[in-house]
């Protein structure tokens, strides 16, 4: 290779491209379970036969995401171990216990869902079909809240002192409940609902571009850009509260995500803009007061530049273009679905404008691509800590001679299982339109079943 | 009990777990694959899906439940195993994540291909063999610990008896127990084609079972007397797991109370698992680790076990709610809901 063999560097990689594909998956697990429910509640609730078919299918094609969420997290689990011995180590004695816990959330989701998925047509009433979903809603999120506690921790380790190297004084409540774990959990979990909601919306949008101009995927586009906006406002609040939580923990962090290098009162926010090689910023704009608002939500105050830390403590300075694509994603997201109510309440025959419902298609992989900026942003942003302050990352490497082996060995698998899975989804759905669906079900236009 | 002996008590039953539902599981979708290639009755492949549908991922929980809970109980270990089992361990990862979603992809997907057949087929009789590694290693010797590295000495795994004898056991007794349980199965839906098939895979797979453990026992003597000599002053639960084997042989050659069958067969590999983890302890592995000094501190000892508890709370409910929908249900097994 051209590059010398280092462990760390390929486990740094092996392990961005095990999370970077797991965290698709995992983002539809966390969300789609809550878009069905809304979806089957609202059938329910109006005795519209079109929402709870809207549920079936969703959940349906759900199966399948679960499949490969499962498996790629059951490999990042795995692969935790076999590349980060030592961290994983010192994590054991400190933060085993929501790791632990995210086990017991899965176990319950996985029993619900499989419960959920054959019952269908079994209970008499369907309010029991629809309550048997509340325990897989329940466990998927818990799980994410679980697992991003130990990320949280990651950034700002509490609850153990480290004297010469040596643990004491533990206390798991204290670890798991760190200064990151409120802002990280919330804009994780609610950047799930959003994804979820985009890409559902995108598959109704896709389908009435496509031609098909059935109410059911009117009805579907109306309950997810709905959904969308609510998240999408909430996304935008709590991720200007990571800000502030980055601003006062790991000021580094957002020094570098914002090219501030001079700590400076009443600080501007820098927005696009390239870098040139004398770390001059060209072509960016300027927003002034914006940066200190961000950080500390006072125009004013003084934020911490770069220049406050040794260059070897800081992270590399491209996570800006990561930062700024997120945040002009989630403008975008709150933009687009906020355009759709606005014309669905005062402009009813444009709700449904090409244009819009292009838009709509856009903001799914647009939303992905946001999770992924959003995660690596975090990850790369931590660097060089892999447990900020206290463990470097070459330390918590593995020393093994082979990850480089098992690099390319599990691009494969991840190419492999890319392709087949999108490759079932989609005849899945090719094989079984909604409107056959719904012809076989005997439901018609207004959403009775005869 | 001190807390070193029931956190490594908890995590091997729940490995104990793993191991009856995942052999069933395995074992079913090699039967399904093969079944398929035969040309043996379409009847007996939609009995084992109506099974497994609802319940694999179940399955797997079981498997990350024993590896988060050994990092948690044990971090230490993270530090041995992880270092030496990179490649054995990336391969079972593969294999994990290829069973899993193939079987979903030909189960949910809209029709059903041989191709995906076999790929989750072949890869669930694998993922057993390579698991095996993991216990192999543990028996010591196979690990070079010097300097602060731990590296894995391949050569020496390849070719020893002794892990390949752990191996050949994994892979006759996933069959096993997986064709006990579909004999089970079978009759109780009431299929008589199919009951018929398996119960003769169980008695044909029931020689080789025991073959195998017998030549697990004379290969442990020679690879680790230590362990060996252990074992026999336990061999009370050896004893007791043969007798299991032959009753439940005894009830399933002569077609007689099938669920007492399994139950025993279930009953034959507890008192073996229970019997060898017991005398490999204290060792978690020979000779570098063992239960005392890999343990965690105790406060999160504790807490893990309060967790623990909680969850178990959570749990049992939940499960039983599954199998009386799905396993215990006549309807359901019959293929009437
Ligand atoms: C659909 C996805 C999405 C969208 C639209 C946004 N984010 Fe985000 N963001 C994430 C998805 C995400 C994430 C993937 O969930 C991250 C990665 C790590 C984390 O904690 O959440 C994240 C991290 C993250 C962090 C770093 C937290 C840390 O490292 O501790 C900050 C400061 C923000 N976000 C701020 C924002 C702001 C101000 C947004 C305004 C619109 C925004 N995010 C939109
Ligand atoms: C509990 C949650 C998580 C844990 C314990 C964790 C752990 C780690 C570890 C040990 C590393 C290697 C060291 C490093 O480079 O920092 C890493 C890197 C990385 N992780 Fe996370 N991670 C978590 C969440 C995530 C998620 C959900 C993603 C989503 C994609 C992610 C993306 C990455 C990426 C892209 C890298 C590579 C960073 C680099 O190359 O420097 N992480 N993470
Ligand atoms: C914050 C980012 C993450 C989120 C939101 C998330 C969420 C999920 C979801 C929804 C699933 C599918 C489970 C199901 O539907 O039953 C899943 C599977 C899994 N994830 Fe992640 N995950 C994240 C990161 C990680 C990390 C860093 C690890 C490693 C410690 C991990 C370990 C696992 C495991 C072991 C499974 C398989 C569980 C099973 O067998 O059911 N996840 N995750």
């Amino acid at each position: 290779m051209f590059m010398e063999y280092d462990p760390a560097m390929f486990s740094r990689m092996l392990t961005g491209l095990t999370l970077g594909f797991h965290i698709i998956f995992a983002t539809i697990g966390v969300g789609v379970p809550l878009m069905i429910a809304l979806a089957e509640w609202m059938g329910i609730r109006k005795n519209d036969e079109h929402y709870r078919l809207l549920a079936r299918r969703w959940a349906r094609g759900f199966v399948v995401t679960v499949a490969v969420g499962v498996v790629t997290g059951t490999a990042i689990g795995l692969q935790l171990n076999l590349l980060w011995p030592n961290f994983m180590q010192l994590a054991g004695q400190t933060i085993s216990l929501p790791l632990f816990m995210e086990v017991f959330a899965f176990f319950f989701e996985a029993i619900f869902l499989g419960i959920y998925l054959y019952t269908w047509d079994r209970f008499k009433s369907k309010f029991r079909h629809f309550l048997l979903v509340i325990p897989v809603v329940i466990g998927a999120s818990f799980s994410a809240f679980f697992i991003t506690t130990v990320n949280a921790f990651m950034n700002a380790p509490q609850g153990f002192e480290l004297v010469d190297g040596v643990i004491t004084d533990i206390n798991p409540l204290a670890a798991m409940f760190n200064p990151a774990t409120p802002t990280k959990t919330a804009h994780v979990i609610i950047t799930c609902y959003l994804t979820s909601a985009f890409v559902l919306g995108m598959i109704g949008a896709f389908k009435m571009l496509k031609g098909d101009r059935h109410v059911y995927h009117k009805k579907a586009i109306r309950l997810t850009m709905t959904a969308a906006f609510i998240f999408s406002i909430g996304t935008v609040i709590i991720g200007d509260f990571s800000g502030k939580y980055l601003a006062e923990y790991q000021p580094e962090k957002l020094a570098a995500a914002e090219w501030h290098f001079e700590t400076e009162d009443a600080a501007p926010l820098v927005v696009g803009g390239f870098l040139s090689d004398d770390e001059e910023v060209n072509y960016a704009l300027e927003i002034p007061y914006a940066l200190s608002i961000l950080a500390h939500g006072d125009p004013n105050s003084e934020v911490t530049g770069l220049d406050q830390f040794a260059e070897e403590d800081t992270a590399p300075l491209f996570v800006h273009y990561l930062f700024d694509s997120m945040v002009f994603i989630g403008m975008y997201l709150a933009f687009v679905s906020m355009l759709y109510l606005l014309l669905s309440w005062k402009k009813k025959n444009w709700m449904h404008h090409k244009l819009l419902l292009w838009g709509i298609v856009a903001g799914g992989p647009l939303s992905i691509l946001a999770i992924e900026f959003g995660w690596v942003f975090a990850e790369i942003g931590r660097q060089p800590w892999i447990l900020y302050d206290i463990m470097r990352t070459p330390e918590g490497a593995t020393t093994s001679k082979h990850v480089d082996a098992m690099l390319y060995l599990f691009i494969g698998l991840y190419a492999l299982l890319g392709i087949s899975s999108s490759i079932v989804l989609r005849k899945m759905f090719k094989d079984n339109p909604a409107a056959q669906e719904m012809e076989q079900r005997g439901i018609d236009e207004r959403g009775n079943k005869s | 009990m001190s807390y070193e002996i029931l956190g490594i008590s908890v995590l091997w039953f729940f490995l104990y777990g793993y191991l009856i539902v995942a052999s069933v599981d395995f074992g079913a979708g090699f039967f399904h694959f093969y079944n398929k290639i035969s040309h043996q009755d379409y009847q007996v492949n939609k009995l084992i899906q109506r099974y497994l549908s609802p319940v694999w991922e179940v399955t797997n929980v079981f498997l990350v439940f024993f590896f988060v809970g050994i990092i948690g109980f044990f971090p230490d270990t993270a530090y041995y195993y992880g270092t030496a089992l990179l490649i054995p361990g990336s391969i079972s990862i593969v294999l994990i994540a290829i069973r899993g979603s193939y079987y979903a992809f030909n189960t949910y997907g809209s029709k059903d291909s041989k191709i995906y057949s076999f790929l989750y087929g072949m890869s669930g009789l694998l993922i057993p063999a390579s698991f095996t590694i993991v216990l192999t290693i543990s028996e010591g010797g196979y690990l070079d610990v010097s300097d602060g590295n731990v590296t894995l000495l391949l050569g020496e795994l390849l070719t020893s008896t002794y892990s390949w004898s752990v191996v050949v056991l994994a892979i006759v007794s996933v069959l096993f127990i997986s064709a006990a349980f579909l004999t089970y199965y079978a009759y109780k839906a009431g299929d008589d084609a199919s009951y018929t098939l398996f119960r003769r895979y169980t008695l044909w797979w029931a020689f080789p079972t025991i073959l195998a453990s017998m030549l697990i026992f004379f290969s442990i003597s020679r690879h680790n007397p230590e362990h060996f000599s252990n074992m026999l002053d336990m061999s009370w639960m050896f004893i007791l797991s043969l007798l299991f084997f032959l009753g439940a042989v005894y009830l399933i050659y002569s077609k007689k109370k099938l669920g007492l069958a399994f139950v025993l067969v279930m009953l034959q590999f507890f008192s073996a698992w229970f019997g060898y983890g017991a005398s490999h302890l204290p060792y978690l592995l020979y000779p570098h680790l063992t239960v005392n000094d890999g343990f965690v501190n105790e406060t999160m000892a504790i807490a893990l076990i309060l967790a623990f508890i909680a969850g178990l709370l959570l749990l049992i409910p939940s499960l039983v709610f599954l199998m009386r929908l799905f396993l215990f249900d006549a309807d359901y097994v019959r293929g009437k809901r």
